[in-house]
C-alpha cells in the first residue's frame, strides 16, 4: 500500500512565489498531497495556489507561522496521513530536499528529520546577529539533545504520524516553534535526525525575523527551554 | 477622621457595589468575576468607615502613613487583576486558535470547490 504523504506549506502573502514552489514540490514528489495553509493572506495567495491541484486550508485571520503549521498537522491527522513534509512557501527551501528527508523518516531511521543548511557548508549570507543567535541555539540544542544539531531553527522537516499527533496538542508552542520543540520532542522520546538540504535566501516577502522580533525570540527561547525541562507532561 | 472623608468613602464603596450588582443582574458581568469587585467595594466601605482599622493595618505592615497603605493595597489589587486578565486572555487565545484551526480543517478548498463557488470568501 502506498503511504499517505502530505506536503505542508504554510503561506502568508506569497502570491508571487507560491506557484513556482508548488511546481517544484509536484515534480519532486508527484505522489504527495500538497496542502497549503493560508494564514489570512491579504493578497491572491489562495487564488494562485488553487490554480494548481492542491488543498487549501484557510485560516480566518492571520495567526502566525506556528498556528498555520499546527493547522496542517491537525488536518494531516484527520486525513490519517502516514508522513508529512513541511516547507516554506516563499521558495527558501529547495523541494529537491524532500526525497532525502522523507527517506529517513520512511525508513524509520528517525521520527522527525530536519533539513539542515549547514551540514554541507554555509549556503548564503546570513546577517551577523542572526548567525550569532543560530550559533547559540545550536549549542543549547546540541547539549540538551545529547547530539550535534547543526540547524535547529530550520522549518524544512519531515515527520511521521506519531510526531503529528504530538504536535496537534495544545502544548505545541504556536508563536515560534523552534529549538524548544526539539527539546520537547527529545524529552518525549522521539528520535530526531538531520540531513543536508539546499536553502536559498528569501527573494521577496517579509521574513519572520525582523524588527524587535529577534529580541523577543531570544527571550522566548531562553524562557521556554528551561520551562520545558521543568514541565512534567505525560 | 473627617466626616467628609467618611462620606466620600461610603459613597464610593456603595456606588461600586451597586454598579457591580446591576451589571451582574443585566448579565454584563459574570458572577465568577464579580466576587473580586464586590470584595473591593466592601473593602473601601469598611476601611472608610473604620479609620482605626486602617491605622492598625498600617502599623501591622510597618508603613509610615495610612495613605501609603491604601496605595500599596490599591496597586497590588490592580496588578493581581491584570494578572488574572492575562491568564484569561491566554486561555481565550488558545480557544480562538483551536476554533480557527477547526474551521480551516473542516473546510478544505480545492480547484473543484472553487468552481462550485467562484469568488470565494470562505464565508467565515
Amino acid at each position: 500500500m502506498t503511504p499517505n504523504i502530505i506536503v505542508l506549506m504554510p503561506a502568508y502573502n506569497e502570491a508571487h512565489r507560491i506557484g513556482a514552489v508548488i511546481d517544484g514540490v509536484r515534480s519532486a514528489l508527484p505522489q504527495g498531497r500538497i496542502v497549503v495553509v493560508d494564514d489570512g493572506s491579504t493578497d491572491d495567495t489562495v487564488a494562485r495556489a488553487l490554480d494548481y491541484d492542491v488543498t487549501v486550508l484557510r485560516l480566518p485571520f492571520n495567526m502566525g507561522y506556528g498556528v498555520a503549521l499546527q493547522t496542517g498537522y491537525k488536518f494531516a491527522v484527520a486525513q490519517r496521513a502516514d508522513y508529512l513534509v513541511q516547507l516554506d512557501a516563499d521558495g527558501q527551501h529547495d523541494p529537491a530536499g524532500i526525497a532525502r528527508l522523507l527517506e529517513r523518516v520512511q525508513g524509520d531511521a528517525c521520527d522527525i528529520c530536519i533539513g539542515s543548511r549547514f551540514l554541507e557548508g554555509q549556503p548564503y549570507r546570513i546577517p551577523f546577529t542572526r548567525r550569532l543567535g543560530m550559533a547559540l541555539f545550536r549549542r543549547v540544542a546540541s547539549r540538551l539533545l545529547g547530539k550535534t544539531v547543526t540547524d535547529p531553527t530550520s522549518g524544512f522537516q519531515a515527520m511521521n504520524r506519531r510526531v503529528l499527533e504530538f504536535f496537534s496538542r495544545d502544548s505545541y508552542p504556536v508563536d515560534y516553534p523552534d529549538v524548544d520543540v526539539l527539546v520537547m520532542l527529545h524529552r518525549h522520546g522521539f528520535r530526531i535526525s538531520e540531513v543536508p538540504v539546499q536553502m536559498h535566501a528569501r527573494a521577496s516577502g517579509v521574513s519572520l525575523h525582523r524588527g524587535l522580533r529577534p529580541v523577543y525570540y531570544l527571550f522566548k527561547m531562553g524562557l521556554d527551554i528551561p520551562l520545558n525541562l521543568m514541565r512534567r507532561e505525560k | 477622621m473627617d466626616i467628609r472623608q467618611k462620606i466620600l468613602a461610603a459613597v464610593c464603596g456603595v456606588s461600586l457595589l451597586l454598579v457591580i450588582i446591576e451589571l451582574v443582574r443585566r448579565r454584563k458581568l459574570r458572577v465568577e468575576y464579580s466576587w473580586l469587585w464586590i470584595l473591593a467595594g466592601l473593602t473601601i466601605l469598611v476601611i472608610g468607615m473604620n479609620y482605626g482599622l486602617l491605622q492598625w493595618i498600617t502599623n501591622f505592615i510597618g508603613a509610615g502613613f495610612t495613605s501609603s497603605t491604601l496605595f500599596f493595597f490599591g496597586i497590588f489589587f490592580v496588578l493581581a487583576l491584570c494578572l488574572q486578565f492575562s491568564v484569561k486572555i491566554s486561555k481565550l487565545e488558545t480557544q480562538v486558535k483551536n476554533l480557527a484551526q477547526e474551521l480551516a480543517v473542516q473546510r478544505p478548498q480545492t480547484q473543484d470547490s472553487r468552481k462550485e463557488a467562484p469568488e470565494g470568501d470562505p464565508g467565515v
